[in-house]
Formats: C-alpha cells, sequence, structure tokens
C-alpha cells in the first residue's frame, strides 16, 4: 500500500496515544454514566458485565429528584456561585483597572500580593477562617461562601483582567479625557466595553470555581439545609447500604452537566481563563 | 496643553486628568483613585484572607480548641507534630503525593498536547472531553473512583477474575500502600488535562517556519522536538509544574471523598489530617500548627515562580 508506512507511523505516534488517553480520562464519566441508568439490584449480578447496561432504567434520577435534596442543594450552589462571581468580579474589575493603568502609592507592592493571594491554597487557611466566619455568625447562611469564595476568585480574576485592560490601547482614554470623561466614565463606558471577552472569562472561571469548591462548602454548609451539590452528594447520599450507588453516580453526574456545558460553549474563553490564570500568572 | 503631547503621555501613565485643568477630586487623581479602587477587593482579601492567617499563627500557639480560647503554650504544637508518628507519616504521604504525581501530570499532559496539536479528525470535540476531568467538581469526579476502586464493585477487580488474574476482589482503598497508589492515579487524571491544555497553549506559539527551516536543514521529528519545540514550552512547562505541586501538596476533596486519610492513615496528608485534628477532634490549635507545616514549601514556590514570572514579565 502507498504511504503504509508513514500511515502506520502515525497509527504508532498519534492514534494509539489518543485511544489510551481517552480511555483513561473519560473512563470514570462512562462508568458513572453505566451505573446511574441500570437498576441496582443489576449491580450484584455477577453474571452481567458490569461495563454495560443490561435493563436501562431511569428510577436513579427520579429517586434523587423526589427522595433526596437535590434539586435544593442544585439551587444552593447556583445563588452562592452567582453572587460570589458577581462580587468577586466587581471587585476584579476595579482592582485590575487600577493596576494596569493607575500610579499610585503602593501599587506595585498590592499587585505583587494579590499574586501571592492567588497561591494561598485553601487548606492553609480553613481552620482559622472557620472561627472568622463563626464569629460573623455567618455559618450555614449563603453569606459564608459569597464571602469567602472571592478570597480566590479575586485574585485570579483580577490578574486577568489586569493583563486584558493592558492590550487596551491609552490613546482612547486619552481622547475620551481631553473630551471631558471622568476618570471612571472612561472605565465604565470606554474600556469595560472593549474587555467584554476577557470579562466573560473570568466569569466563566469564577462561577466554575465556584460551582466546584468543596472544601469552605463542607465545613460551612454541612450543618444546615444550605448543602451545595458536592457537599450534599458526598455527606448525604454515601451510605452503608449499597443500594445507594445509582443515585450517587446520578448526582455527581447531574452536579457535574453544567459545568460540562458552560465549558463546551465556551471553551475558549475558560482555556484562556485557565492560562491567564496559571501560565501568564 | 503641554503634557497631553502623545509621548509624554504615553511615557507616563495617564496624568492629563490633574494640572488644574479638570476637578482634583478625590476619583480624578491617581493616587487617590487607585486606592479608591483598591479598597473594596482588598478590604475582603484582608478580613477573609490575611486577618485568618495571622490568626492561624496565633491560634497555633494556644492550646485553643474550638469553642474554647487556649492559652499561648509557645510552639509545644509544633514540638509535639514532630514526635507524632501519624504527622511524620503525614508529611512523609504529602510529599510522596505531590513528587511522585506532579512528574507523571507533566509527561502525561506533554504527551496529550502534543497529540493533541497534531492534526485529528473531532480534534475539538476530543479537545473539550479530554479536559472535562480537570473542569467537573473534584469532590463529585471523586466519587466515580471512590465507586472504581470499590472492593466489592470495582469493574478493575471484575476484569481480572474475568480473566482468572486473581481469584477474590482487590480492596485497593482499604490496602496500605495500593491505598495511596490508587488515590494517586485518581490525581493524575485529573490533573495531566491541566498540563495538556497549559502546554496545548505553548505548543500554538511555536511557529511553524521554525519547524520548516529545521525540517529543511535536516533536522529529524525528535530533534526538532528538543531543538525548537522544547526551548519555547519551556516556560510553560515549568510554571504550570510549580503551580501544580502547590495545589497537590495542598490537596484536600480527593483524599476526603477516597479515604479520608485511611487506612490507617496510609493517606492522609497535610490538608486531611488538619481537618480531622483541627475540626473533627476540636482541637483547632494544634489542627492550625499542622496547616502552618505547609507554610514553607508553599512560600518556597510561591517566590520561585512569582521571580520566574518577574523575570518574564520584564
Amino acid at each position: 500500500m502507498v504511504g503504509s508506512a508513514s500511515m502506520g507511523r502515525r497509527i504508532l505516534t498519534v492514534y494509539v496515544p489518543l485511544a489510551l488517553f481517552l480511555v483513561f480520562l473519560l473512563l470514570p464519566f462512562y462508568w458513572m454514566i453505566v451505573v446511574s441508568l441500570k437498576p441496582p439490584t443489576d449491580l450484584f449480578n455477577l453474571r452481567f458485565n458490569p461495563f454495560f447496561i443490561q435493563h436501562f432504567t431511569l428510577k436513579n434520577y427520579r429517586y434523587l429528584f423526589q427522595e433526596t435534596a437535590f434539586v435544593v442543594w442544585a439551587k444552593n450552589t447556583l445563588v452562592v456561585s452567582v453572587a460570589a462571581t458577581a462580587l468577586a468580579l466587581s471587585c476584579s474589575v476595579l482592582i485590575g483597572y487600577a493596576l494596569a493603568r493607575l500610579r499610585f502609592p503602593g501599587g506595585s507592592a498590592m499587585g505583587v500580593g494579590i499574586f501571592l493571594a492567588y497561591l494561598v491554597p485553601p487548606t492553609l487557611l480553613f481552620l482559622p477562617l472557620a472561627q472568622v466566619v463563626a464569629g460573623l455568625h455567618l455559618y450555614n447562611t449563603y453569606w459564608a461562601l459569597i464571602f469567602t469564595y472571592p478570597t480566590f476568585l479575586i485574585p485570579f480574576g483580577s490578574w486577568l483582567l489586569m493583563g486584558y485592560f493592558r492590550t487596551i490601547p491609552r490613546e482612547i482614554e486619552e481622547c475620551a479625557l481631553i473630551d471631558g470623561s471622568s476618570r471612571l466614565g472612561t472605565l465604565f463606558k470606554i474600556v469595560l466595553p472593549l474587555s467584554l471577552p476577557g470579562i466573560l472569562s473570568a466569569a466563566i472561571f469564577s462561577f466554575t470555581l465556584s460551582w466546584n469548591e468543596f472544601l469552605y462548602a463542607l465545613i460551612f454548609m454541612s450543618s444546615g439545609p444550605l448543602k451545595t451539590i458536592p457537599v450534599g452528594t458526598v455527606s448525604d447520599l454515601i451510605k452503608a447500604d449499597v443500594l445507594f450507588w445509582g443515585p450517587l453516580m446520578a448526582s455527581a453526574l447531574l452536579g457535574s452537566v453544567p459545568i460540562a456545558v458552560i465549558y463546551t460553549f465556551f471553551v475558549d474563553h475558560y482555556v484562556s481563563g485557565l492560562t491567564a490564570g496559571a501560565v501568564k500568572g | 496643553m503641554p503634557d497631553l503631547h502623545p509621548a509624554a503621555a504615553r511615557a507616563g501613565p495617564l496624568s492629563a486628568g490633574g494640572r488644574g485643568t479638570y476637578p482634583r477630586s478625590l476619583l480624578e487623581r491617581e493616587p487617590s483613585l487607585g486606592l479608591l479602587l483598591m479598597l473594596p477587593g482588598t478590604l475582603l482579601l484582608v478580613i477573609f484572607m490575611a486577618y485568618p492567617f495571622f490568626l492561624g499563627l496565633w491560634l497555633s500557639l494556644t492550646d485553643s480548641m474550638i469553642g474554647h480560647a487556649g492559652r499561648f503554650v509557645g510552639l509545644l504544637n509544633f514540638v509535639n507534630l514532630i514526635n507524632d508518628s501519624i504527622f511524620r507519616q503525614t508529611a512523609r504521604n504529602t510529599f510522596i503525593y505531590a513528587l511522585v504525581t506532579v512528574p507523571f501530570k507533566l509527561v502525561l499532559g506533554l504527551g496529550l498536547a502534543l497529540v493533541l496539536n497534531t492534526r485529528i479528525p473531532f480534534r475539538n470535540a476530543i479537545r473539550a472531553g479530554v479536559l472535562m476531568p480537570f473542569i467537573v467538581p473534584t469532590a463529585l469526579s471523586s466519587l466515580g473512583w471512590l465507586m472504581l476502586f470499590d472492593p466489592i464493585f470495582s469493574p478493575f477487580s471484575w476484569l481480572l477474575k474475568h480473566w482468572g488474574l486473581i481469584t477474590r476482589n482487590i480492596n485497593f482503598l482499604g490496602t496500605p500502600v495500593l491505598a495511596i497508589v490508587s488515590v494517586m492515579i485518581a490525581n493524575i487524571w485529573r490533573g495531566t488535562p491541566f498540563f495538556a491544555i497549559t502546554i496545548l497553549a505553548g505548543l500554538q506559539a511555536v511557529p511553524a517556519e521554525l519547524h520548516d527551516a529545521a525540517a529543511i536543514d535536516g533536522a529529524g521529528a525528535w530533534q526538532r522536538f528538543w531543538n525548537v519545540t522544547v526551548p519555547i514550552i519551556l516556560g510553560v512547562m515549568l510554571v504550570s509544574t510549580l503551580f501544580s505541586i502547590i495545589m497537590t501538596f495542598a490537596d484536600f476533596q480527593l483524599i476526603y471523598v477516597l479515604t479520608k486519610g485511611g487506612p490507617a492513615n496510609e493517606t492522609h496528608i497535610f490538608g486531611t489530617y488538619a481537618y480531622q485534628i483541627g475540626l473533627s477532634a476540636t482541637a483547632i490549635g494544634q489542627g492550625a500548627a499542622i496547616a502552618l507545616y505547609m507554610f514553607p514549601v508553599l512560600a518556597a514556590l510561591a517566590i520561585l515562580l512569582l521571580r520566574y514570572l518577574r523575570r518574564e514579565v520584564a
């Protein structure tokens, strides 16, 4: 066959590794889908190949919606993620603009401080933070998460937006200033509209970080009715009863779907958020 | 208005608003406006990040329990921890967990990025699919791994039995050594796409002409990879690696969901042990000390990252 040597080479260097990667990276999702769509009793039947569905059912999903608080968790997660993203984004726009454009005392030190804040992992702070949140009587309120999530959203968002604002030519702003616009006026009427792609990236990334957060939600919300999906699923659906695997997998999948959908629609924004945050700092 | 000359304006920040031409209110002068814009976000970071950090320093020097303010005990918590065999095990586990998984994530991520950078069918769909492990909630995807590693329902056990390689199910998460290997596999699964996507972004910055020029000069694929591609993506790989070490070192949720530190503390890392001592056992002073043991490593990595990025920017 013509070109079979290079084709064979390509199969070996591209398609075989790609297939292995796909199996490794997608296997857990495939497994969760299969388990969530079969009757729990089928799990016990050793004659059945566990990788396939023998009797299709939506029973686990019905159970999840009717017998567990999943819908409430979903609402909680949405409220917290939207509010924390809005709060953090508002602060980030202002900080990003100040760091990108204005010269003020302590400005560069604050820039470094914001970058370092980006690298502080929640596990370093959660114990004293729990005391602060308890002291402010925020336990089991939405505010506990709406105020604490910005600690990791603001550093990220400010950094990303600062980079974005710097790409906007100064001359545009200078013209507006000469025409009598105020500084804040140029920020809101000129810089922000030109920065929509950057703001969208920051918003999408902040929303997914909030939706996915686990440690703070576990500590601040787990004793009340305001659990988020990750916390509710992990702390309420894992039971000694093995029949819970079906609803457990259904909940884990449904809790991931909004993120997967957003990501699929905005993959380029997501990637630019990720690389701006992780690579350019 | 001499200071509005384009060259002057470019040289400094926008200083046109001053000089008496415009109202010198707080909102127009750069120093005051800058500080004002920093205020809301900084206030949140001070209350919920900086203050807790110093509170944590203080707590770690006390014998505080949850609900009982403790007495100052100096470095007793830190000394006691060094003599605590579970803590020593925790420290060892954390270093193993971070230092073993990160090279795997880097190499696999690089491989995946190189594959995704070639012309393959359904490239966008595949790129979207393989990033999923990194973007969905880790606490939830870990539940998938929890079942994949289940002593009764693990499909790995089923397959091995099916092929006649074993006769009894493997208790992945309940056996020493195997447990930490299992959580590391789940961590590598989660982190590989992060490296892939950041390295892929770096690869796309490699100009095709460079490859062509090298090929004309007779460089083979391997030589082109080492001499053209690697130098360009080295920075991205370094930053991703430092970043990943920080996040892996300070991990929590994956281990919390899969093992809670068991069996017999074989998989405890700083985050989970601090949680167990500080919250479950309510010894918040002791717990704060455990978390602070992470600080020197995290600070060193952060400084490395900062220095590198500053050099890049400058």
